[in-house]
């Protein structure tokens, strides 16, 4: 090491490189500058090089909304998809979430709110370029048709569409354009490549933590080790001897250490002396979260269904079992993080969020602003599932920007990442239910204790019933024919926030209802592929998909020695899929996934690849929750804290998975969370058939499956 | 200030010498396409080669590549084998988020540069230190042969 040199004029160049990056932000105040261009509504714009851009006011974290959104748009346009280019929307009324009514990527809404409208957006710019084809010609309207990019006449003229953006402006907006039959699709439906992958294999994609300002800072927080809980007193002495450490701020969320870099601040903040306050969850244990809810569903709960009679219903045979499942991590690859300037005049922030609109409102109340100063640029998401919907990084960065005077990047490390709560609720849910004779299922009761999600987000409340409609989801549901139906719901609060976590309430609630219907399935002496069919009779969906998994996964057919299927179904976010999982399970209890077959009803599709890959992606996080996903907690503090305490399932753990779409002619609906809440039971269920023993409590536990 | 030669330049940057390599090339040399992750060399986001061979450089201490050479993603379209890389993720659209993709793309260059015809344990012999939260493994899978077969036709 001592064979460095150094060299202030190299320095300097070096900090050349700083300044020399150019902002996504900037880059759109450039395009916005360029004449000659036809912009017809907010979310495209046609230039005179013929080049179509399409601006998506949704977030990118995967899910390939960059390419889907485009697609919708370029289809009613007859784009020419070679010279489509997509573009990330500032905050703006435009880009409300049409299901959400605000500006937020989430809840597998994307493709099912902007079908109609995104698609009459291209539709109403192409009717425009129509009309000033025709006006140039002299010709009648109804005698000119598009291809590709172009205005073509029945006498064979053609005028690109790059030709026409003046006259095209000049065009009255038609109100209502003119969709297309589905039968004349030729983008919608087919699986074009997505346009972000370029910028993400030779490093040049922008994600939050890439964001780099003149005379920015990177902040490293110090969070109470039991969140919730405070500083009392703080050293930081240490932490202001380290090279590069500029400032030591105490905010609500903890105390910041400021300085040059990331690995500055962090030795800063590693070297801060605190005494802390561990606040009310100090005594906060997993044991006790467990029988916290469990005791809950010995109880009354408030109704969340009820059909039937359960009290009067009788069968030969009674089951009752006792589900439970974790808190999670959603552990994005990208640690949380934000940068934040609060300026004069107003704040700008750039992150990876999912939740712009929220946040505009949100940080002008941090710095005292009108919401029309703040200014949030949209980074891409080094994954969301969830957890970038929430505020508290953005929040954070904002504070310290305000409180220090310069440009702040907040920084999560992975292990503050992991500790920093906003959990998949821990949920226990008992079931009991009743079969006739014939083995067919005359009652079904199901009690959900969980904490309350919706009074967690900050935006939404219990409602009088006093029923979490998330965390009942996937159990209330219960699409099979039973004629005496109940469920209930105890909300119960140990402390820690709970978020949404990819397909949220199915994520536990389908692994619950699948797995008992499971059991009820063996207890009737049935087929449980079989069993489940003979219910669904008057739910066409999850029967089509069901038997479509069956029937690809060879339900049925034998297989090698030790390796069994498992099935279920499920639908969320008004998508159907069905999961056939083939598992092994070796002499130390360890499950190995072999292969996965899911069958996918998500109506009708955008780019059928993206949805196979989104259901593939769903499977694999599913896996990894089943497999080994749990945050505990010990006296207050959570005990897991990187990838060695909470394990990612690697290549070599990867199983085969082929996913199936079911031809479909209805709304088309999302696909980021409905592949993954069908995993789990299909999973536990094969590990029943090759050990004979029940997983009734995720993860799975390889000491109860030893042979 | 220490002098590092970084994807075949001399670039200087002023860090204290136990500063891992990851945080010298993301922010004294503002190289931000090498990523971090964990911080614990437990999932290989940031994945860069030092003379040759993949190392985790949120562990690795910047003093490590004192006179060695530092690759990183940004240089990965000059590299031959990066190119076929590169082109058989672009030809598989492997990413998701792709937030791991620089990672993934480096460990999988290093695996072909010293194994022409990988089989599948190589595979996940050389890529399971590499997490992908969006489940790609089966495209990577797929693009690292496809890869193969492109270098050796």
């Amino acid at each position: 090491m001592t064979a460095f040199r150094t060299s202030r004029r190299n320095f300097l160049k070096t900090s050349g490189l700083v300044i020399g990056f150019t902002l996504p932000a900037a880059a759109r105040l450039a395009q916005a500058a360029t004449p000659a261009e036809f912009k017809p509504n907010a979310y495209l714009r046609v230039g005179a090089d013929d080049r179509v851009t399409v601006v998506v006011g949704l977030s990118e974290m995967g899910q390939g909304v960059h390419t889907a959104i485009p697609q919708l748009v370029a289809e009613e346009l007859d784009a020419d998809w070679t010279r489509v280019r997509v573009e990330q929307a500032p905050v703006d009324q435009a880009f409300k979430n049409p299901i959400f009514g605000i500006q937020a990527t989430g809840g597998s809404t994307s493709v099912n709110g902007n079908w109609e409208p995104m698609r009459k957006a291209g539709a109403a710019a192409r009717e425009m370029l129509v009309a000033a084809a025709a006006q140039t010609w002299k010709v009648d309207a109804a005698d000119c048709r598009t291809e590709k990019g172009a205005v073509v006449h029945k006498s064979g003229k053609k005028l690109s569409y790059g030709k026409l953006v003046s006259a095209a402006a000049k065009q009255p907006v038609p109100k209502e354009p003119k969709l297309k039959d589905a039968s004349q699709f030729k983008i919608i439906g087919q699986s074009l490549r997505r346009l972000d992958t370029p910028q993400k294999v030779n490093g040049s994609g922008k994600y939050g933590l890439d964001v780099r300002l003149p005379g920015m800072l990177t902040a490293v927080l110090a969070h109470p080790p039991v969140p919730g809980g405070k500083a009392v007193s703080v050293d930081d002495s240490k932490a202001k001897q380290v090279k590069g450490v500029r400032q030591v701020i105490q905010i609500p969320q903890g105390v910041a250490v400021l300085a040059d870099g990331y690995w500055q601040a962090k030795k800063g903040r590693d070297a801060l002396q605190i005494q802390w306050d561990k606040g009310p969850n100090a005594g906060l244990s997993s044991d006790g979260i467990t029988k916290m809810l469990t005791d809950a569903t010995q109880q009354e709960g408030k109704v969340a269904r009820n059909e039937g009679n359960v009290g009067a219903a009788s069968g030969a045979k009674t089951l009752e079992a006792l589900y439970e499942a974790p808190y999670l991590a959603h552990a994005c690859m990208e640690p949380m993080n934000a940068t934040a300037w609060v300026k004069k005049d107003g704040i700008e922030v750039w992150a990876g969020t999912q939740s712009q609109g929220p946040n505009q409102g949100i940080l002008s109340h941090v710095g005292s602003v009108d919401p029309k100063q703040v200014k949030v640029n949209t980074m891409l998401l080094g994954g969301g599932f969830g957890r970038r919907f929430a505020p508290d990084f953005t929040i954070a960065a904002t504070l310290l920007s305000k409180m220090s005077g310069k440009p702040v990047k907040l920084v999560y490390s992975r292990e503050d990442d992991m500790r920093g709560y906003f959990y998949r609720p821990a949920s226990v849910t008992r079931f009991t239910a009743a079969l006739d004779a014939s083995g067919a299922p005359v009652s079904f009761t199901a009690h959900v204790a969980s904490p309350s999600i919706m009074e967690a987000s900050g935006f939404m409340k219990l409602p009088p019933d006093g029923v979490d409609s998330f965390g009942v989801e996937g159990v209330k549901d219960v699409p099979y024919d039973i004629p005496n139906l109940r469920v209930e719901y105890s909300r119960q609060e140990p402390g820690v926030q709970v978020w949404f976590w990819r397909s949220v309430g199915h994520s536990q609630n389908i692994f619950f209802s699948e797995s008992f219907i499971d059991e009820l399935a063996t207890a009737a002496g049935k087929d449980p592929y079989e069993f489940r069919r003979s219910l669904l009779g008057k739910q066409p969906r999850y029967k089509g998909v069901l038997e479509l998994a069956a029937e690809r996964a060879g339900w049925g057919k034998p297989l090698p020695q030790g390796v069994h299927r498992g099935i279920a179904v499920a639908q969320s976010f008004g998508s159907y899929v069905a999961e056939v999982a083939e598992v092994s399970v070796d002499k130390d209890g360890r499950p190995k996934v072999h292969r996965v077959v899911a069958a996918v009803d998500c109506g009708e599709v955008v780019n059928p690849e993206i949805v196979k890959r989104q259901c593939e992606s769903a499977i694999v996080y599913g896996l990894t929750a089943a497999l080994y996903g749990k945050i505990t907690f010990k006296d207050g503090e959570v005990e897991q804290g990187n990838f060695d305490s909470y394990p990612m399932l690697r290549i070599s753990e990867m199983p085969k998975v082929e996913v199936y779409i079911a031809p479909s002619k209805e709304h088309a609906t999302g696909m980021g969370e409905p592949g993954l809440p069908p995993l789990a039971p299909a999973v536990t269920a094969a590990i029943y058939k090759a050990t004979g023993k029940r997983v009734r409590k995720l993860p799975i536990d390889p000491e109860l499956l030893k042979a | 200030m220490i002098t590092l030669n970084v994807n075949g330049k001399q670039l200087q940057a002023d860090v204290d010498v136990d500063t891992p390599i990851l945080w010298v090339l993301r922010d004294a040399l503002g190289l931000t396409g090498t990523k971090f992750g964990c911080g614990m060399a437990l999932c290989g986001a940031c994945t860069v080669h030092l003379d040759g061979a993949p190392i985790r450089s949120c562990l690795t201490p910047v003093s490590a590549a004192a006179g060695k050479k530092i690759t990183t993603i940004e240089s990965m379209s000059r590299n031959r084998v990066g190119k076929a890389v590169q082109a058989a993720w672009i030809k598989h659209d492997v990413p998701q988020c792709g937030y791991c993709q620089s990672g993934q793309i480096m460990s999988a260059v290093a695996l072909l540069a010293s194994n022409a015809k990988p089989t599948d344990q190589d595979i996940d012999a050389a890529m399971s230190g590499n997490v992908c939260r969006c489940g790609t493994y089966n495209q990577i899978r797929a693009a690292i042969k496809d890869a193969a077969a492109a270098l050796s036709a």
